[in-house]
């Protein structure tokens, strides 16, 4: 049972991760391909606010505070029962509810596989696509250092 | 006598009209999207981020057009839109080790463990202007090469083995980071609190403070350890949530600098270092605040206090550019009853100043006279 849950709490987070870093209209056009439902009661926000962002001294050493960001955030309860919370930078309200209406949609069993598969499946897909474009556009800047021999022998 | 008088309603509505105008400039060319700027002035939204202290570039780029490119206007504007905003929490800390490197060098270590990628940088460039660029030319794609496996660790804990540099900034465990959003400042304080306002410092002060320090004043032998650049992930920790919620990811730059130390009464002989993380891409800032970082530990690390560069006081008391731009713009504004003051009472030292002239002169005369 313990793992179950944390395997079921990592499955959650990767959710919420990919809803976090796509773009609203992609989202939006996914959920009306897939024809998931977007009824919902809104138990609190969309608001936006600010996160106050930590780093580390020297990169691992006591934490401390670098700037603010802005969240924004929203709870949802669908009329079946779940209740799904969501959390993204930027000031997106419509991203905001949307992606708490798929988070409590993941929490139904009857939804969950529709919402892994049209709609986190592509997205992640996209998001990886992206990350790795980036990655090889990245490593082609690599220096390859080589020596010169010099002098008799 | 002066009584305070009213007006200028009138004035100041059709001169902020006026500024719409000049603003929007020529409507014959079209008008900037936020996109545009977003896109193509990223690295003036990633200075107005990192010293509005906000992370939001749409945010920062409506800052940009609405201040007509005026960076410290830009940062002013979005600061003020900070504090409408309630406070979700704070992130847990960021960790750079995992980031997603866009461009990461070392000036130390040639043949570090994820080698050297530069970037998209400027460096090597020619600086020569691109007339190409104004003629609107098409640019090629990025070259692109596989991937190395290999992981990038921070060149700090590369060079940790020896025990010849020292650890990463630590603080007592039951410290909680200061924040200077929420509490005025108090000197002497503590390092973390010293790094954020460092982070939101303004550049030019920053820069100009480092560079004092390479030209003597506070001399401290830097060397960059590294420099990387790149996306980090950022979570939240929420009470609704059993585990730290992901919010997505920020791009920031960090500079580990390195100095050669000849150790004091506090601390033997090794390599110190300076700490610099911004938000977006923003090498110089990061390395600047790196070398100010390092010379504000002067007293941690038992060295004589000589220089503007490691007075506490003096540093972050006056990197902050919006409170820096409120105090000497504020000369501006109507001081007319000051000044009334002030000119009732250099005429009276005046008349104070030649009535005694005229009592001299006389008396000298007087003695001339008399011989």
């Amino acid at each position: 049972m313990r793992g179950q849950e944390a395997r079921e709490q990592a499955g959650r987070k990767a959710l919420m991760a990919t809803l976090a870093h796509a773009a609203a209209d992609e989202i939006s056009r996914l959920w009306n391909e897939a024809g998931l439902p977007s009824e919902a009661e809104l138990l609190r926000g969309p608001e936006t606010g600010l996160v106050t962002v930590r780093g580390r001294i020297g990169g691992d050493g006591a934490p401390f505070n670098v700037g603010e960001a802005t969240v924004t955030r929203a709870t949802v309860r669908l009329p079946s029962g779940q209740v799904g919370h969501s959390y993204a930078l930027g000031r997106d309200k419509a991203k905001a509810r949307l992606t708490a209406i798929a988070d409590a949609l993941w929490q139904d069993p009857a939804h969950r596989e529709t919402v892994e598969t049209k709609l986190v499946a592509p997205l992640r897909a996209a998001l990886d696509a992206a990350r790795e474009k980036s990655r090889v556009e990245t490593a082609a800047t690599k220096v390859d250092f080589f020596t010169m021999v010099r002098g008799e022998d | 006598m002066y009584v305070a008088v009213k007006g200028g309603e009138a004035a100041i509505a059709n001169a902020h009209r006026l500024l719409a105008d000049r603003r929007r400039g020529d409507r014959a060319v079209p008008a900037l999207r936020l996109d545009q700027i977003v896109e193509q002035l990223a690295l003036g939204v990633d200075r107005v981020m990192s010293e509005g202290s906000l992370y939001d570039r749409e945010l920062a780029a409506l800052a940009v057009v609405q201040a007509r490119g005026d960076m410290i206007e830009a940062i002013f504007l979005v600061r003020a839109y900070r504090t409408t905003l309630p406070r979700f929490g704070y992130t847990n800390p960021v960790d750079t080790g995992a980031m997603q490197v866009e461009r990461r060098i070392s000036a130390t270590y040639k043949d570090l463990p994820g080698g050297q990628v530069l970037g998209p940088t400027f460096d090597y460039t020619h600086r020569l202007l691109d007339p190409e660029l104004a003629a609107g030319a098409e640019v090629e794609t990025p070259a692109q090469r596989p991937v190395d496996a290999e992981a990038m660790p921070r060149v700090s804990a590369i060079l940790a083995h020896e025990g010849l540099i020292e650890a990463d900034g630590e603080m007592p465990l039951d410290h909680v980071p200061g924040d200077i959003t929420r509490e005025p400042l108090q000197f002497p304080m503590a390092r973390d609190i010293r790094l954020q306002a460092l982070s939101r410092g303004d550049e030019g002060f920053l820069l100009a403070l480092g560079y004092s320090t390479q030209r003597g004043y506070a001399r401290n032998h830097p060397f960059v350890g590294e420099i990387r650049i790149g996306e980090v992930e950022l979570e939240l920790d929420v009470p609704e949530l059993p585990f730290a919620v992901p919010l997505g990811s920020i791009r920031v730059t960090e500079c580990q600098m390195v100095n050669q130390f000849k150790g004091s009464a506090k601390a033997p002989p090794q390599f110190t270092r300076g700490y610099g993380l911004v938000f977006g891409q923003s090498e110089r800032k990061a390395m600047a605040m790196a070398l100010c970082d390092r010379a504000l530990r002067a007293s941690e690390l038992g060295e004589d206090v000589v220089a503007a560069a490691q007075d506490e006081e003096f540093v972050i008391s006056h990197s902050d550019n919006v409170q820096a731009t409120g105090f000497v713009e504020h000369l501006k504004l109507p001081h007319y009853v000051d000044f009334q003051a002030e000119l009732g009472l250099v005429r009276r030292m005046r008349a104070e100043y030649e009535a005694r002239e005229n009592e001299d002169r006389a008396a000298e005369e007087k003695r001339e006279a008399a011989e």
